[in-house]
Parts: structure tokens; C-alpha cells; sequence
């Protein structure tokens, strides 16, 4: 009966929002083509042979940037800047009434942007394809399924660091610069932009213990078949939920007993 | 007469727009922070490439340095100025009050490009002026009155560039309204702007010599500082820059023809 019932509220809202999103079909296919830094930065590894220097063949690296590209597509998360405007317009305070998280319907919206997402994502790893017909494979099924799972992870890391950052609401209202500032060590160390094997040693001995190395590097070297510890990443990703998921709780119930509603 | 009369109403856009940005001083301090990293981590990135490699597309490491210091004086510029401002005219024309900014007794591209300020960028163009410095030191440039006349034309070309680039973007949402993320998409392609244009394939290298012309943003003034910049790339740029800034202001007038308010 309860699950009955969350799993028809999950699904109402999953639709919902999938006919929101499906009314922002441009703006999301420019979401898309703004993704494509890893298609410039694999550009500049092969031209210039620095792949030689990390011993990564031409084909696996240019594999590696494109499995960049689709889990950053898959793991993009905003809830930020969303629960930042509402806090203040004032939307917030409805959602809190309802016998929902606000977050599960911040959660939908996300799953079914990624879902409007994908054709474009795809057609835009066609033309990859059709540029570097080198580089094309088939990951097998179990491989696959595997990548899905830890791309999925990655989104929950994400999610959950952003709804953390995004009940600062609560206290500052304006919780979208400390999210600028996490998104730099996100940007540098999560292997969207060089893979983190080629890092230096000094970053290397301590950049793994960090959340930012499972958020893109994991996934994408285990969808392209570059060598990566499966396990431990697994390990790792799930750690980091277990440690943010009780934070979260803790932060969004003490938020909540700060929370006033505008003009009072 | 008249431009006594614009650089008096800029010093009241400049007093409202800095008195309301300061009410939120943690959020300065925090962009501050992230400037920092940012430049940071951009450093780092490069450090990378030339780990095991002298030069990548005929630059050291020392020079590609020049080219991270004008972006990061060209992003901070951005950031002050062309983000807040063109930005916002998604959002005059999405809530229909771009005809109060149309109806006032004022050029409306004015009005609409200097009405607000980001205070944070500053310091990024500081860090970027403090880098360059810095390379003027280790590239052992000497400065006489033509070079520092010759930086000085080919920087604010670059920032005409840039400006007429958002520019250009933004008044494209007269005719697609949500265009919110066309800006991030040239955010995006902005970012290659960090490194030597030669470092790429020769097709990208075209791509973004012609239709979006990052190689005279960044590359030809790093060219100058270095001193191996031709005559003719110089000229060039003028003339690129002065036909993206009149045929940005012609778009917007004739982009103004199709504007009708909200909801008619």
C-alpha cells in the first residue's frame, strides 16, 4: 500500500515533468552542445601526442572524452539555482505544506531533463562518430549496465552535494556562489577536461579520496573500457553517498525550523 | 554634451548597482575565492599538458601563461560587466519590461549593456594584470611605448570582440524568447580561448578563426606581447573587431523592429 503509493506519486511527477521539459526542447539541445569541452580538450591531447606521455592509445583516449561527454550529460545537476529562485519568490513555502519533499519534485525534474536530453546527446556522439569512425565500439551488456549504474551514483553524489549547498538557502538566501566555488574542483579534478591518470603524483595520492574522481573519471573509463579498479569505485561512490545522504537529512530538518516565510 | 550626459547617468548605474551587489558581502568574498581557484586550477590544467612535453603548437609554457593572463583579465571583464547585463535582456523581454528600457530618454544598447556591475570581477582582472606581470618578468619582455601602445589596441579589440559576441547572442532571444542557455553554449566555446590556437587541428582552427573568432581574442594579443605578431594580424584584428561592433548594434536595431511585448 505505501509503496503502492509512492510509486504512483514518483510516476505522476516523473510525467509531469517530462511534458514540462518536452516544452524546452531548444533550451535543452543547447544545454548539450554547451557540453562539448571534452571534444576540444581531446583535440588538443592528439594533436599534440600528449596521449603518448600517459600511455593512452589515440583511440581509447578519444573513447574516453566521448564517455566524458555522456556522463557529464547524465550527471548535470542545478537544483541549486532552481531552489534558489523559489526560496526567494517565496514557492518554497507551498512545497513545504505538501506531503512531499520538495526535493523528490527537484529529483524528477532532473531525471526527466535527462530523458528530454538524451536524443540530443546521442545525435551529437553520431557526428563524433562520424569524424573519429576509429574510435567506434560496442561496450558489452554487463559493462553497460554496470557504467549506468555508477553514471546514476555520480548523479546522486552531485544531487546530494547540491541540495546540501541549496538549503544554505535557508540561511543566506543567496546560496548560488557556493556552488560556483565547488564547481571549479568539480570542473579540474573530475576528469571532465584531462583524465586523471595523467595528473601529477602529487595530486594523484590524495585526489582519489575525494568525491570529484568518481563523478566523471570512474564512469567514463569503465564505459570505455579504459583500466579503472571497478570495485573500489563502487566502493567509493557509495561511500560518499552513505557520508552526504544523513548530511543532507540533518541540514534540510534544521533548515526547515530556521525557514520563515517571506514578509514574516 | 551628450557624452557628458552618458557618463553622468553611468556614475548613477555604477553608485545603484554597486550599493545593492554589496548588500551581499559573503557572496563577494566567496566569487573572490573562486576566482582564485579558477585560475588556479586553469594553471594546473596547463601544467599537465607540458609535463612531459616543451611545447604545445610552437608555445612554452612560459607564453601559453600570457594567454591564461589575458583570459583571465578578458573572463573577469565578462564577469563585471557583459554576464549581469546582457543576461538580464533575456529576462526584459521574457517579462515584457524591455519597453520601460526602450520607452526611456536614452539609447536602449547603453541602457541595456552597462546597467549593472559584478564588483567580484574585479579582483579576476587583477589576478589576470598581477599573471601577466609575472610573464613579462619570466619572458624577459622589454617595455617601451610601442609595445605597451600595440597591448593596449589589441586588448580592447579583444573585449569589443567579446562584448559584441554576448551581445549579439543575447538579442537573439527577440525572436526564440528562451534562449537562456545560448549564452552558456558561447560560455562554453569561449573557454578553448585559454589555449594557443595552434594547439588545435587545423579545422578547429578555422572554425574558430571565422565564425567564432577566439583566436583574435586571446591569441593574437599574447602575439604581441611576445612580439612575433605581424603587422597584418594587428590590422586585422581593428578591422574584425570594428565590423563585429557595427554589425552588432545594426542587429539589435534591426532585432528591435520584431520586438513586441509580452503578450501581444
Amino acid at each position: 500500500m505505501m509503496s503502492n503509493l509512492i510509486n504512483s506519486k514518483i510516476l505522476t511527477l516523473l510525467k509531469v515533468q517530462y511534458s514540462n521539459m518536452l516544452e524546452y526542447r531548444v533550451e535543452i539541445a543547447l544545454w548539450a552542445i554547451s557540453g562539448i569541452i571534452p571534444f576540444f580538450m581531446l583535440n588538443i591531447w592528439t594533436n599534440n601526442n600528449l596521449n603518448e606521455s600517459i600511455s593512452i592509445s589515440e583511440i581509447m583516449l578519444s573513447r574516453y572524452f566521448l564517455c566524458a561527454f555522456f556522463v557529464r550529460q547524465f550527471s548535470v545537476v542545478w537544483v541549486v539555482f532552481s531552489f534558489e529562485e523559489d526560496s526567494l519568490m517565496g514557492k518554497v513555502s507551498p512545497y513545504l505544506i505538501q506531503p512531499l519533499n520538495p526535493f523528490f519534485r527537484y529529483f524528477a525534474q532532473h531525471l526527466a531533463e535527462q530523458i528530454t536530453r538524451f536524443p540530443f546527446a546521442v545525435i551529437i556522439a553520431f557526428f563524433f562518430f562520424i569524424f573519429n569512425p576509429e574510435s567506434i565500439w560496442i561496450p558489452n551488456l554487463g559493462i553497460l549496465f554496470l557504467s549506468i549504474i555508477s553514471i546514476f551514483l555520480s548523479f546522486l553524489i552531485q544531487f546530494l552535494i547540491q541540495s546540501i549547498v541549496a538549503c544554505l538557502c535557508f540561511w543566506t538566501e543567496k546560496a548560488s556562489a557556493v556552488e560556483r566555488l565547488l564547481f571549479i574542483p568539480t570542473l579540474f579534478l573530475s576528469g571532465l577536461l584531462a583524465p586523471v591518470v595523467s595528473f601529477p603524483q602529487y595530486v594523484k595520492s590524495w585526489v582519489y579520496l575525494t568525491p570529484f574522481p568518481y563523478l566523471i573519471d570512474f564512469p567514463a573509463n569503465l564505459l570505455s573500457g579504459n583500466a579503472t579498479n571497478i570495485r573500489g569505485g563502487f566502493i567509493m561512490q557509495i561511500l560518499w553517498i552513505l557520508l552526504l545522504f544523513p548530511l543532507f537529512k540533518k541540514i534540510w530538518s534544521a533548515g526547515t525550523k530556521k525557514y520563515t516565510a517571506m514578509g514574516s | 554634451m551628450n557624452i557628458k550626459k552618458y557618463l553622468k547617468v553611468y556614475k548613477k548605474f555604477l553608485h545603484t548597482s554597486l550599493a545593492s551587489e554589496l548588500e551581499y558581502k559573503t557572496n563577494i568574498l566567496i566569487d573572490l575565492i573562486t576566482a582564485i581557484f579558477s585560475l588556479i586550477g586553469s594553471i594546473f590544467l596547463l601544467s599537465i599538458f607540458f609535463q612531459n612535453n616543451d611545447s604545445i603548437g610552437g608555445w612554452e609554457f612560459e607564453q601559453a601563461l600570457i594567454i591564461q593572463g589575458i583570459y583571465t583579465i578578458l573572463n573577469g571583464i565578462t564577469n563585471t560587466w557583459f554576464n549581469p547585463n546582457l543576461t538580464e535582456i533575456v529576462k526584459h523581454i521574457r517579462e515584457g519590461t524591455l519597453d520601460f528600457v526602450l520607452l526611456k530618454p536614452i539609447d536602449s544598447q547603453f541602457f541595456i549593456s552597462f546597467k549593472k556591475i559584478t564588483p567580484s570581477g574585479f579582483l579576476e582582472i587583477m589576478l589576470g594584470f598581477c599573471l601577466l606581470l609575472y610573464c613579462i618578468r619570466i619572458n624577459q619582455i622589454n617595455i617601451n611605448l610601442s609595445f605597451l601602445t600595440l597591448s593596449l589596441i589589441t586588448i580592447i579589440c579583444s573585449i569589443c570582440i567579446l562584448y559584441s559576441l554576448w551581445f549579439f547572442i543575447s538579442t537573439t532571444t527577440i525572436w526564440f524568447v528562451k534562449t537562456w542557455n545560448a549564452t552558456e553554449v558561447l560560455r562554453s566555446f569561449l573557454y578553448i580561448g585559454r589555449f594557443p590556437l595552434n594547439s588545435f587541428s587545423f579545422s578547429l582552427r578555422i572554425f574558430f578563426s571565422i565564425f567564432i573568432p577566439i583566436a583574435f581574442i586571446t591569441t593574437i594579443p599574447s602575439e604581441v606581447f611576445l612580439g612575433i605578431s605581424q603587422l597584418w594580424k594587428i590590422l586585422l584584428e581593428v578591422i574584425v573587431s570594428t565590423v563585429f561592433l557595427f554589425t552588432s548594434r545594426k542587429f539589435w536595431l534591426y532585432a528591435l523592429k520584431f520586438y513586441s511585448s509580452a503578450s501581444s
